[in-house]
């Protein structure tokens, strides 16, 4: 069975596929057991599922798992924790920019690959960075609040 | 093949993971696993213990509060928390009485072994009644403290007070901690439903922004949701729903999954699932599974609905409101004004879709579940699947936002049925398009109203009449059991739909029926502001007809038709803050750029008993496209007492947000044989470059009764972004979702000198 080795949050995983095919996120959650990234719709259309690949902001749900090969993924997990919160998410906390919150990994993981894209953004330019996100709840102009906030931390 | 499953009648084609690995159709493989990885599935502590001795009778106080030896306290609230901030609010008000610090607080909600049943969370009552029992039983826990501490101190009850864990002396001086008199010890006491509570002037928690506990959780991804819990030994299910609705499944090939690992087939009638260890072989064989359906074409289609409605066969026709005669008044009325508002088919879209993991052994049952009425979940799964009641405990984990009755409920029936049938744990994640077509949609609304005014401009006469889906009692059907041949009930329920259908102005004669459908396409259920969300839409544009028809600001038209006095405040605060200059609508100033520009108000007492909101927003309309942009919301809202500020304008802006998105964009697409709007695609919603501006007021009302604040906020927007259309093109839109076609349609219509609007119905 084919294995597939990449850098997880800092670690060297390797996992075993009976499909190469097989989305990271069903990878991510499944084997390695992370919460991070979220099933929201399979087809790429939300958000929820986003990881960083080597820095880039990717929909672990279409990606293939044999895609990650080689690569560094990152997932909410390993921004940081409660007491050591990356600036995207202290941010996010100090805003209080979740209902339900399943969007917002996603979120916090697309507005990360934004700010080291572009560090100091415009309302426009984080609302435009955000538009492949969904928010159910409606949270929109906190998160829009906390992805500026981030960017003055 | 659980020895259980012989309550279930299972046909010769069930499929067993022995049938399957003879047919040469299964490769049995998994993963590695680094052991080096964190896991963090904390959420397995939850329901796997149950405390006999915990009471659950909403009688006790001990049912809901336990202070512990340690100091800390726990709360046990029957209403769940769906990402609304009960939780907190529930704390703070505990807090308040019983002097612990928030931080000591924990709740725990929704798990039917823990918790008493308060009933479903829903219509905004999580805190005006789940909360305000918890704090009555938390403010009698104070009286029994009081008193143990007196008699500790040897000093009268009244002379003390309790703060920081302490009962002490108001005068200063040594008290005594609540731990040392009660500490994990039952009081023993029963709810006063009378108890005097700290008064507002004394509170030092309601009332305070303090951040809610689980935001930092979801943020780092330590919160464990219903979709991220996982027991031992748990397989992975998915079931494969008819192409039709009301088709019946002819066949299945067992061997369209080869090469799928270790997947087995569960057929029940026409009940179709499969059950893998790995959830990747789960989703691919329920891909993959070839089945054959028998073709049904049992809908009207979503273009066909509004007629559909307005012909469909009456259960009961019921005077919601009566105060005259209106159609006396009419005739006598100096000007007549009539219009028909149409709401379609919407669905919740929770950004995960529905999950629920189940673990039915011989000796009883245990489910998680997102639903937002564990209690009465677990007595219908316990009927439907015949378990012993006693033996079904239902544990809440969040899921994504309901915002009320979305697929929960079903997700759970399915799993029970196929742990039921498996003998493992079953974990059951329904996929996008499972959710979008299978959730119970929120009701279509039609309404026909008419209004007469005299010659000084006073509204002599309201008519409104509406089209809704019936009530039938009985719990609504679950779609595993109906598919699988199981006897059920088939209720038919979604809210309180027929408030908020008369105007809150000043009016001679109203009269509001309601016409009681029998049936509906699509089985209907609550969706946030239920009923009033559509009725609201109807009343408040009509009264921006009736004030445009007779040339006058519409602010001004309402105030003048307003006389009480927290309306008048919510309506003046908004106009204010949103700088409204008084003008008639149309705006003759209109254009900007190739824009068109207005702005719009609407206000509302929700149930016309609750919350009082006004919102007034500008929009931008492209004639060009008909695309409408929302670009400033400002609502005044008052609901009484507030317990958390910032938990509550979280709240109000994704009423706001939300309901934006459903005005602009949400309709359930169905053709005769099932619903095609299945993806966020072709189901729309609201992105982030549409994002309005939003500014909310909050008046605060601390000696009013406090009142939900879910969904009030839902239901002035649609009509302040119609109104606001109105404003700007002198076009009127009467049936959502305002999509840019309908838009252009909308004003291609009145520029060629037809009535100004859309034709609903």
């Amino acid at each position: 069975m084919p294995t597939h080795g990449f850098r997880l949050n800092n670690r060297a995983v390797s996992v075993e596929s009976w499909d190469a095919n097989q989305p990271l996120l069903y990878v991510l959650r499944g084997a390695l057991g992370l919460h991070g990234p979220k099933f929201g719709c399979g087809l790429g259309q939300c958000g929820a599922c986003t990881v960083l690949v080597d820095g880039q902001a990717t929909r672990s749900c279409t990606t293939p798992v044999s895609r990650a090969a080689g690569r560094a993924v990152t997932t909410l997990e390993g921004l940081g924790t409660p007491e050591r919160p990356s600036r995207v998410q202290a941010a996010f906390v100090a805003e209080q920019a979740a209902q339900c919150g399943y969007c917002t990994s996603g979120m916090i993981m697309v507005t990360t690959a934004l700010l080291a894209r572009t560090p100091k953004p415009t309302l426009d330019q984080v609302k435009q960075g955000l538009a492949g996100n969904l928010c159910r709840c409606g949270t929109h102009t906190r998160i829009l609040r906390a992805a500026l906030r981030a960017a003055q931390m | 093949m659980n020895p259980d499953s012989s309550a279930i009648r299972i046909p010769h084609s069930a499929l067993s993971r022995r049938h399957l690995l003879k047919a040469g159709g299964a490769l049995v493989v998994g993963f590695v696993f680094d052991a080096a990885l964190p896991r963090t599935l904390t959420a397995q502590s939850r329901g796997a213990t149950t405390d006999p001795s915990k009471p659950l009778d909403p009688a006790i106080v001990d049912s809901f509060l336990a202070i512990h030896a340690d100091g800390s306290a726990t709360v046990y609230s029957g209403k769940v928390d769906i990402g609304t901030g009960m939780r907190i609010a529930v704390a703070q008000m505990v807090a308040e009485e019983i002097g612990l610090p928030v931080a000591r607080i924990s709740v725990i909600d929704g798990d039917t072994g823990l918790c008493p049943d308060q009933g479903g969370t829903g219509g905004s009552n999580g805190l005006t009644r789940g909360g305000m029992e918890i704090r009555r039983a938390a403010a009698t826990a104070r009286r029994a403290l009081l008193t143990m501490g007196a008699d500790r101190l040897q000093r009268p009850a009244a002379d003390l007070t309790i703060e920081d864990g302490q009962v002490r002396p108001l005068a200063g001086g040594a008290g005594v901690s609540i731990v040392s008199l009660v500490g994990d010890r039952q009081l023993s006491v029963n709810v006063d439903p009378n108890v005097t509570l700290v008064a507002p002037a004394k509170h030092t928690v309601i009332g305070k922004p303090l951040p809610r506990p689980d935001v930092v959780d979801k943020c780092t991804a330590r919160h464990v949701y219903v979709q991220d819990f996982r027991l031992p030994g748990m397989l992975h299910g998915r079931v494969i729903r008819p192409p039709a609705v009301g088709a019946t499944l002819e066949s299945i090939e067992a061997a369209s999954l080869f090469g799928i690992p270790d997947v087995r087939i569960v057929r029940i009638e026409n009940f179709l699932g499969v059950v893998a260890k790995d959830e990747w072989a789960a989703v691919r064989a329920a891909a993959v599974l070839k089945a054959t359906w028998t073709d049904a074409q049992t809908l009207s289609g979503h273009a066909e609905l509004a007629r559909h409605v307005r012909e469909g066969a009456i259960d009961r026709d019921q005077d919601i409101v009566n105060t005259g005669d209106t159609a006396d008044a009419l005739r006598g009325a100096v000007k007549t004004l009539s219009a028909t508002y149409f709401w379609p088919n919407q669905s919740h879209a929770p950004l995960g879709p529905s999950c629920a993991v189940a673990d039915v052994r011989d000796d009883g049952a245990t489910v998680w579940s997102s639903s937002q009425g564990t209690h009465g979940l677990r007595a219908n799964l316990a009927k439907v699947f015949g378990l012993e009641p006693s033996k079904v405990r239902v544990v809440f984990l969040e899921g994504s936002g309901s915002y009320g009755t979305s697929g929960y409920d079903h997700a759970a029936a399915d799993a029970v049925l196929l742990s039921k049938t498996v003998g493992q744990p079953v974990r059951v994640q329904w996929s996008r398009q499972d959710e979008l077509r299978w959730d119970p949609k929120g009701p279509q609304q039609l309404l026909d109203l008419r209004a007469g005014l005299d010659a000084s401009g006073r509204i002599v006469a309201w008519d409104t009449q509406m089209w809704l889906p019936t009530t039938r009692p009985g719990a609504r059907a679950f779609l595993a059991a109906d598919a699988a041949g199981i006897a059920q009930e088939h209720g038919m329920s979604s809210g309180l739909l027929s408030q908020n259908g008369d105007p809150p102005y000043e009016t001679e004669r109203v009269r509001v029926v309601a016409h009681w459908l029998k049936e509906t396409p699509l089985v209907p259920s609550n969706l946030r502001a239920p009923g009033k969300i559509a009725n609201v839409f109807a009343v408040e544009s009509f009264t921006d007809e009736i004030a445009a028809a007779a040339g006058v600001d519409p602010v001004a038209f309402r105030l003048k038709r307003l006389s009480d006095a927290r309306a008048v405040e919510v309506v003046t605060r908004t106009a204010q803050a949103f700088g409204w200059k008084e003008r008639p609508s149309p705006n003759s100033a209109a254009k900007q750029g190739t824009l068109l520009a207005g702005r719009g108000v609407a206000y509302m007492r929700y149930k016309q008993a609750e919350n009082y909101v006004a919102m007034a927003m500008d929009v931008t309309v492209d004639p060009a496209s008909g695309r409408i942009a929302v670009t400033r919301v400002v609502c005044a809202h008052d609901c009484g007492l507030i317990v958390n500020p910032d938990a509550l304008k979280n709240q109000i802006e994704g009423c706001i947000v939300q309901t934006i998105s459903r005005t602009l964009h949400e309709e359930v697409k169905f053709d005769r044989s099932r619903v095609i709007s299945d993806d966020f695609a072709s189901y729309p919603i609201l992105r982030f470059p549409e994002a309005p501006a939003v500014e909310v007021i909050l008046i605060d009302r601390p000696d009013q009764p406090l009142m939900g604040a879910g969904e009030a906020a839902t239901a002035p927007v649609a009509a302040a972004i119609g109104n606001a259309v109105f404003d700007a093109t002198g076009v009127r839109l009467r049936t959502v979702p305002f999509t840019p076609d309908r838009v252009k349609g909308a004003i291609a219509s009145a520029s060629k000198g037809s009535s100004a609007g859309d034709a609903a119905g």
